[in-house]
């Protein structure tokens, strides 16, 4: 089963589903024949994808539209914010290559502020899978869900076999108490290989796979912050507005402080490249991040 | 259509100005928009859209989608003449009691979608009409866009989606007012030859007096105008229609009347004296 075997499926099964691309058939490609009436191509049109998927979900359909996360998020982010945020409608926005998969396309295809200008509209919610398995586990649930979702694409192979998906609640591997490392999406497999790294040379720690950024596990993360000496938010965005800015938010809000590391872009593009030159250019491979954590925890 | 048919519109528009003159004081609203628009709301939900009180949830109804929502006074007037909306709601205009102001949302009856940021109806209006297709449906689904709206790119964008798409049963009625927000729009963004712009883009296009109905019932009875193509309506009208004193003056955009005010241009609509205005204009965009 892939991500197209699962469209297909859910698209079988339920007429409501429509299946929409603004001409980026990367991940469907052999799908339109086989779903005939439950799809569209609608051009390289982002705004008006959005807009007439905006229209099909008045009439009680569930579109799941693709294109490049950047274009989606950024071109059609008002048609994304009032019509499907304020119409609290159940459109699915599947954005591909976000944050580092965009590897050697360049800052204007990296998608590095997508979380943060998707959280921030009410009824939004946020899917960020781990890897194949993750995103095959959770799409289900995040399709059926009633609310308007935005989901990072990502397809890599999976390090793990994932439990079973809820929204709104985190993974956790292993109880660690030296080190925590928060993160969601595409970096997984990064943090999964730091840990046992970090294990290795005999620290304790543990990992958290969000799925969910929004709604955030507020308890997994209030837990993890209270029990664990180090936190290392780990991600492929913008340091501003994404994962380093929902735990800031969220420890005000409950009166706590923590020793946070922040992983992520400090306020630049990333340095277009294939992607595993990428990650060792911009210091996100697991062994640099291991290398970053041990550091950290030294001084602490 | 019969002379006897055109007074009964003509008098629904007349109290449909009444309302939209009532809602310009205690805060104000864009009246000279509403008033060119009023003909063609009365005009589409008495003769042309199917769309009653009762099958206001139907999925088989017709649809209206107001893009150009600063003019949704007009449907309000309208909605109270056709009974879906009580006339005394329209004393909360603007009032936090209820969810009637500058723009058009679903929590009023009748309203299909919100709008008030230009541009975005026509493309939510084509995925509604996409989907009646697709069920095999044939209601008729219109959008009514404003001509100084027609600036958005988006517009264009969707245009180009929805004739590739064949999506016949879509109208676009353009409120042409020849007005922008401040400006003539031929003294700013020109759209003329507007029927060519369209029909370069794929439409199908009839272009009448939006202020005369028998032209409106003539125009809207050949709907749709071509197979395979979206059919445009350019309906000519007058910004502020039926008031004189503000027909076509690019600085009656946006007012608040004062309470004097808005009586002597409920006269004036009567032909009574034309109306002594000192109030000026808001610029709100």
């Amino acid at each position: 089963m892939n991500y197209e075997d699962l469209l297909h499926e859910l698209a079988t099964n339920d007429k409501r589903y429509i299946i929409i691309t603004a001409e980026n058939r990367a991940a469907i490609r052999t799908l339109p024949p086989k779903i005939e009436g439950q799809f569209l191509d609608t051009g390289i049109t982002e705004q008006t994808m959005i807009g007439l998927s905006a229209g099909l979900a008045l009439r009680g359909r569930i579109p799941i539209v693709h294109a490049l996360a950047t274009f989606l998020t950024m071109r059609a982010f008002e048609f994304i914010r009032t019509d499907v945020g304020l119409g609290n409608l159940p459109v699915k926005i599947v954005g591909a290559v976000p944050g580092f998969l965009s590897d050697a396309n360049g800052p204007t295809h990296q998608a590095i502020e997508d979380i943060s200008l998707m959280r921030g509209i009410p009824n939004m919610k946020i899917f960020c899978p781990a890897d194949e398995d993750d995103m095959l586990k959770g799409l289900p649930k995040v399709f059926a869900d009633e609310s308007p979702f935005y989901i990072r694409y990502n397809n890599q192979k999976p390090l793990v076999e994932h439990e079973d998906f809820e929204i709104g609640k985190a993974e956790i591997f292993g109880d660690g108490k030296d080190i925590a490392i928060i993160t969601y999406g595409f970096l997984f497999n990064q943090a999964y290989q730091a840990k046992d790294m970090l294990e290795n040379s005999g620290h304790q720690v543990r990992l958290i796979n969000l799925r969910t950024p929004k709604p955030i596990d507020e308890a997994a993360v209030l837990n993890t912050v209270k029990e664990c000496k180090l936190v290392v938010t780990l991600e492929d965005h913008f340091i501003t507005g994404g994962l380093f800015s929902i735990l800031s938010e969220l420890l005000l809000k409950n009166k706590l402080t923590a020793d946070v590391l922040p992983i992520a872009l400090m306020d630049k593009w990333f340095k277009p490249a294939l992607l595993n030159d990428v990650l060792e250019y911009e210091g996100f491979t697991a062994k640099q991040i291991a290398e970053k954590i041990a550091e950290k925890i030294k001084v602490l | 259509m019969t002379n006897d048919e055109v007074k009964i519109l003509q008098s629904q528009a007349l109290r449909v100005r009444e309302h939209i003159i009532r809602m310009s004081g205690n805060g104000g609203c864009f009246i000279g928009a509403s008033l060119s628009c009023a003909d063609l709301t009365v005009y589409l939900y008495n003769k042309f859209l199917n769309t009653t009180k009762e099958n206001l949830q139907d999925p088989n109804r017709d649809y209206l989608f107001l893009s150009k929502g600063h003019d949704v006074p007009a449907l309000y007037g309208t909605f109270v003449e056709l009974g879906w909306l009580e006339k005394e709601r329209l004393k909360n205009h603007l009032k936090t009691n209820d969810h009637i102001y500058w723009h058009p949302n679903r929590n009023i009856p009748g309203i299909e979608f919100h709008s008030g940021s230009l541009g975005h109806l026509l493309s939510v209006s084509l995925g509604v009409a996409i989907d009646c297709k697709l069920q095999k449906q044939n209601n008729k689904v219109v959008t009514i866009v404003g001509d100084g709206e027609l600036n958005e790119g988006s517009n264009w964008e969707a245009l180009l989606v929805a004739n590739a798409h064949k999506v016949d049963n879509l109208c676009i009625v353009v409120d042409r007012n020849a007005f922008q927000a401040n400006i003539q729009t031929e003294d700013l963004i020109p759209l003329e030859p507007l029927e060519k712009k369209f029909e370069a883009f794929g439409c199908s296009v009839k272009r009448i007096n939006g202020h005369d109905f028998k032209e409106m019932d003539k125009v809207f009875s050949a709907f749709p105008f071509e197979k395979n193509k979206v059919s445009v309506v350019i309906a000519d009208t007058v910004r502020g229609k039926g008031l004189p004193s503000i027909e076509k003056r690019a600085d009656r955009w946006f007012v608040n009347f004062k309470d004097e005010e808005v009586e002597a241009l409920l006269k004036e609509l009567h032909g009574v004296a034309k109306a002594e205005l000192t109030s000026e204009t808001l610029t709100v965009r």
